[in-house]
């Protein structure tokens, strides 16, 4: 591997992965995430009942 | 009927998220993304990813996220009903027809391939993937899918392919009638940080293989690394009879290059060629391959993310959700994909070993032998071919969403009722693939027609609509309420203006390139191999797989036209 690749492997990967991690991380923090009222207990739309 | 029926929705913004990289996450980047990125040169690829990912991938990524939830927010949960509601025009529900249409016809395909997956992950936990050479590795995936005639696929037992496939035929069917939330996302939820964790695991295991290969010390990851990585390609050419110079070989390590360099200078048979960034970069099939794997990696153009958005509420996020989805899918691929596969390959089998071995050469001729070849190779076989079998599974969950949302909406169906109906049609379609196995040719022509052509012409549809129809201005709006952050200035003038002339540009360059096979270089012109089969030397399996696209998206047409739900509507 020519010092050239290792720049590209290293610009790229990290690139990717900076901006993977501070997507996460901003998601998991900005503040106004409400969860929904129902979780994964609901039943499937055929056996729900009307509002 | 739907007025009754509570509106489904995620459960978390995660959890979405989740879904629509559990979307994008397949394949695709494990196995075809470092094929490519090989084949145009490591570096030179990635400047013409990074640019398609900037220009073509986020702004489509983001329409789709803003139309999916402003059509969710009235009402409408498939492509037709989405593209219908915005342009206010009801000629565009057809339009909107291949966004339903793309999906399950990937689906009926994708399925088989993920039956492959789980197949060979449990095969490698039964033993049986032990194997001396490229060659038995390449006759037991041959004989495991039936490629040798139609029919061949139909067998049952853990050396054949049928088993398996009825079983994740049943899994995601099964997930699917759950529901967006308790199916989907639940499924997602796990399976993406376990796909990521497996893909951790391997990944350490393969970077520290080293040289593996004592009789062959040319062999070693870091060939790999530079095989996939090195942004100038260096070929040594040798002259032949005819007074022209040939590739020899492609050299990859800084050593090899100076010794073979200082060599060839005493040799005038033989030079050492060094194709820099540059004139890669003027290779129109380089951004071809560059901008299709965006396609294809994000899933943008394929009908899911406008159909999952639309399950959010009016002021939920998008900006953020849609760029995080994407940066999970960026991460899988760059910073996972492009280092397993390749470098495993190149240390056992060297450069030659791997190049041009295409996807399915890669992942189920190439490193089953490597994985049968390395210490603890049956554990770390299993573990690579099951995150190969998560990464198809929250895939094809999210090729079978648009339909039943489609046919949800527009029949007022309930879930039982969409569940059977998609899975009949899926069901034939999927019997058609795996029945005409020969050389896969139903495969390969529905892959070509819907998996490559019909994206191209969805998402150019899309973007043209969401800057051009519904108004960049109102766009904008509609993208940023309730945004967790800003999108920059910059994008939309690219999204009115840049993307939508790229897509023209890219797609009628592939129209010209791999439909007419012109060669933009050589001058040399030959049809592609998809349209002999249709119109110059027929081929009955090529002209039934079109035909079966046709039949569904008549039927689909039909039930548009029929839509109770569109013709109130329309009142």
């Amino acid at each position: 591997m020519t010092t050239s690749g290792w720049f590209i492997m290293l610009l790229s990967v990290s690139s990717a992965s900076v901006l993977f991690i501070w997507s996460i991380y901003k998601v998991l923090t900005t503040e106004g995430e409400d969860e929904k009222v129902h979780g994964f207990e609901i039943e499937t739309p055929d056996t729900r009942k009307n509002d | 009927m739907t007025s009754s029926k509570i509106k489904e929705s995620w459960n978390s913004r995660l959890g979405i998220i989740l879904a629509v990289s559990g979307s994008a996450v397949g394949l695709g980047n494990f196995l075809r993304f470092p094929g490519q990125a090989a084949e145009y040169g490591g570096g030179a690829f990635m400047i013409a990813y990074i640019a398609a990912f900037l220009l073509i991938g986020l702004p489509i990524c983001w329409a789709e996220w803003a139309m999916g939830r402003h059509g969710g927010a009235n009402g409408f949960n498939s492509s037709p009903g989405i593209l219908g509601f915005i342009t206010q025009k009801k000629g565009f529900r057809y339009v909107g027809i291949i966004g339903v249409l793309i999906p399950v016809i990937i689906y009926m395909y994708y399925v088989y391939i993920e039956a492959w997956c789980l197949g060979y992950a449990v095969n490698f936990l039964a033993g049986n993937m032990d194997f001396a050479t490229i060659d038995d590795a390449r006759n037991f995936w041959q004989t495991f899918i039936g490629i040798g005639d139609d029919g061949d696929a139909l067998g049952l037992g853990i050396k054949a392919v049928g088993g398996f496939l009825v079983l994740v035929f049943i899994l995601n069917f099964v997930l699917i009638y759950r529901g967006i939330s308790k199916g989907i996302e639940f499924f997602c939820t796990y399976a993406m940080p376990t796909l990521i964790i497996l893909a951790i695991v391997i990944l350490i295991r393969v970077l520290t293989l080293g040289t593996p290969v004592a009789e062959h010390p040319d062999r070693s990851v870091n060939t790999g690394l530079g095989f996939m990585w090195n942004p100038t390609k260096t070929h040594v050419e040798v002259l032949d009879e005819s007074g022209s110079w040939v590739k020899e070989q492609e050299l990859v390590d800084a050593d090899r290059i100076a010794t073979t360099e200082a060599l060839a200078q005493t040799d005038p048979n033989k030079r050492v060629r060094v194709i820099t960034v540059w004139e890669q970069l003027l290779n129109p099939q380089l951004w071809l391959a560059a901008a299709g794997q965006i396609f294809f990696s994000l899933s943008v153009g394929f009908g899911v993310i406008i159909t999952y958005s639309s399950y959010l509420g009016k002021k939920d996020d998008v900006v953020l959700s849609g760029l995080a989805a994407t940066s999970a899918n960026e991460f899988c691929e760059v910073g996972l994909g492009g280092l397993i596969t390749l470098p495993a390959g190149v240390a056992f089998l060297g450069v030659s070993g791997v190049a041009g071995m295409g996807t399915f050469g890669l992942g189920f001729n190439v490193l089953p032998m490597v994985f049968s070849s390395m210490p603890m190779g049956t554990l770390f076989g299993f573990l690579f071919f099951f995150l190969l079998f998560l990464a198809a599974v929250t895939s094809s969950l999210s090729m079978l969403q648009p339909g039943i949302a489609f046919l949800e909406e527009a029949l007022t169906i309930n879930r039982k009722q969409s569940v059977a109906l998609l899975g009949l049609i899926t069901a034939i379609g999927c019997g058609f693939v795996v029945y005409f196995s020969k050389d896969l040719k139903a495969l390969d022509t529905l892959d070509f027609w819907a998996g490559t052509f019909l994206i191209f012409v969805l998402s150019t549809i899309q973007i043209i609509i969401f800057g051009w129809i519904f108004g960049i201005k109102r766009g904008w709006k509609e993208i940023h309420k309730g945004a967790a952050i800003k999108i920059p200035a910059i994008f939309r003038p690219i999204m009115l203006y840049v993307t939508p002339l790229l897509l023209i540009i890219i797609f009628t360059l592939w129209i010209i390139i791999s439909v007419f096979g012109y060669d933009l270089g050589g001058g040399s012109q030959e049809v592609s191999s998809y349209i002999k089969d249709l119109f110059i030397e027929p081929n009955n399996v090529a002209r039934l797989s079109v035909g079966l696209m046709f039949l569904v998206a008549i039927f689909f047409s039909v039930v548009v036209s029929q839509s109770n739900r569109y013709k109130e509507e329309d009142k």
